[in-house]
């Protein structure tokens, strides 16, 4: 059976996310011991709330590292959320802070308006169908089982800029504007919205990366 | 348009399902989480618990409904009733909330609202708002719309706003538990003076209701807890009528 590991490190909601993955049949351990992460088959970056506290969290008990050395390891690693946010190289909320750097790029604040008048919500909280970019495949992603249009559940004020759009696997569009809804680079996936939030088609994508090779 | 979210609404006084009518006169319903369950099958986008008795610590109260209830339900959660401080809040995101709904404690002590947001962001504060009709403004209320405030509750959404509410939970008082439709004034009035989502509560009786709230109200969501509760309506039939109306709403695929 698949054993995924869940990194916690005090951030967010972490029990929706072990229960979604048990959902799919796999076994989740939540762990803040980085020689179990770095040793894990697969791991789980989850994450709500601000990124400098974030990376603070990992930071404080070496998770940073563990999350690094894991990864180059080859394994599947997916990010949830701010959990995704922080595999990128730095983010300006609340000031500029450095990231992973997991994933070339950064994260910028939603902004609310292009031309002064019209002016977005945020933060951006609700349900988004996926778009999938014209030269992306989702079949050998966590996407796989997904089909374009389909709804997910996005909670956030920040959203993912990655340097290569290639690298951005899925976006949506909210109130006009293209948000970073993936991104993937090789065994490295994050998602922008909670797949252990987003009914059935959120336990498909968690499914997906529980098989992953 | 952003998306309308379609959300259920449980009052408990645990263990049970209660429903009143304006929030008074309560009947006991059964088990919250066959009914959370019930709605997340039919494609509920959110799922709302309140303690109406504000009974957060005791057994078997609604921190051990919401753990048994993340079991099977994977949408978000909000809970609210009697959480003080940031303590409290921390308890009900531990057992599998996403969100937390404020009141009394807030009006009492508005910059808790600031210490939620800051702590956990603030699209987990809801600040939630009883709203009675005055004639020619609405005050809120709080303990189940019993307690005057003395606060204007146009004043007090554009407070909670600055404060660092990410959401607002608003009720009719009047028209909770009536089934007789939102109070789209109420609502309008709130949409026009904030940013941030507003989830319009209480008065939903049949299909039509929901037109005028958005459409004219501006609602971000709204809440329903009658209608769904006596089967009168199903969450499928109420976004089948969204989606026929053209109002926005999360396409559902079943299974």
């Amino acid at each position: 059976m698949s054993v995924v590991v869940i990194v916690d490190y005090g951030m967010g909601n972490i029990k929706s996310v072990q229960r979604g993955v048990e959902r799919t049949g796999a076994t989740a351990v939540l762990s803040f011991d980085p020689d179990e992460i770095i040793n894990a088959d697969r791991v789980i970056l989850p994450g709500v709330g601000a990124f400098e506290d974030g990376m603070k969290g990992l930071k404080q008990t070496g998770l940073d590292d563990a999350i690094c050395q894991f990864c180059n390891k080859g394994n599947p690693l997916l990010g949830i959320c701010l959990g995704m946010q922080m595999l990128l190289q730095q983010s300006e909320e609340f000031g500029i802070h450095r990231g992973l750097g997991l994933i070339d790029g950064e994260v910028k604040k939603i902004p609310q308006t292009e031309d002064g008048a019209f002016k977005r919500k945020i933060p951006h909280i609700g349900w988004g169908a996926l778009k999938r970019p014209q030269q992306q495949l989702w079949n050998s992603s966590c996407l796989k089982e997904i089909e374009e249009g389909e709804f997910f559940y996005f909670v956030h004020s920040f959203m993912a800029v990655p340097t290569n759009p290639e690298n951005r696997l899925a976006h949506c569009i909210y109130e006009g504007l293209s948000v970073t809804a993936a991104i993937q680079i090789e065994n490295i996936t994050g998602v922008q919205f909670h797949p252990e939030k987003s009914g059935e088609a959120g336990l498909k994508i968690l499914k997906q990366f529980v098989m992953m090779q | 348009m952003r998306n309308v979210r379609l959300i259920a609404r449980l009052d408990v006084k645990a263990p049970n399902l209660v429903k009143g009518i304006q929030l008074e006169g309560l009947r006991k319903m059964g088990d919250p989480n066959e009914f959370a369950l019930k709605y997340y099958l039919q494609g509920a986008d959110e799922i709302f618990y309140a303690d109406i008795v504000a009974s957060l610590y005791e057994r078997n109260s609604l921190l051990d409904i919401i753990e048994r209830t993340t079991d099977r339900v994977f949408v978000p959660i909000t809970v609210g009733g009697g959480l003080r401080n940031i303590d409290d809040v921390a308890a009900a995101l531990r057992v599998g909330a996403d969100k937390v709904s404020v009141n009394t404690a807030a009006i009492k002590r508005p910059e808790v609202i600031s210490e939620i947001a800051k702590r956990f962001g603030s699209q987990c504060m809801v600040l939630s708002i009883q709203a009675k009709n005055h004639g020619n403004h609405w005050e809120a209320y709080y303990d189940n719309g019993r307690e005057h405030s003395h606060l204007d509750v146009i004043e007090w959404a554009k407070r909670g706003e600055e404060l660092g509410a990410g959401e607002i939970m608003l009720t009719s008082v009047d028209k909770e538990g009536t089934a007789k439709g939102f109070d789209v004034e109420l609502v309008k009035a709130v949409t026009d003076v904030v940013t941030v989502p507003v989830i319009a509560s209480g008065g939903m009786g049949r299909l039509e209701d929901i037109n005028p709230v958005i459409q004219k109200g501006h609602a971000d969501a709204v809440a329903m807890a009658h209608v769904l509760h006596y089967n009168q309506l199903s969450i499928s039939e109420i976004r089948d009528h969204c989606i026929s109306k053209k109002i926005p709403v999360r396409t559902f695929m079943k299974g």
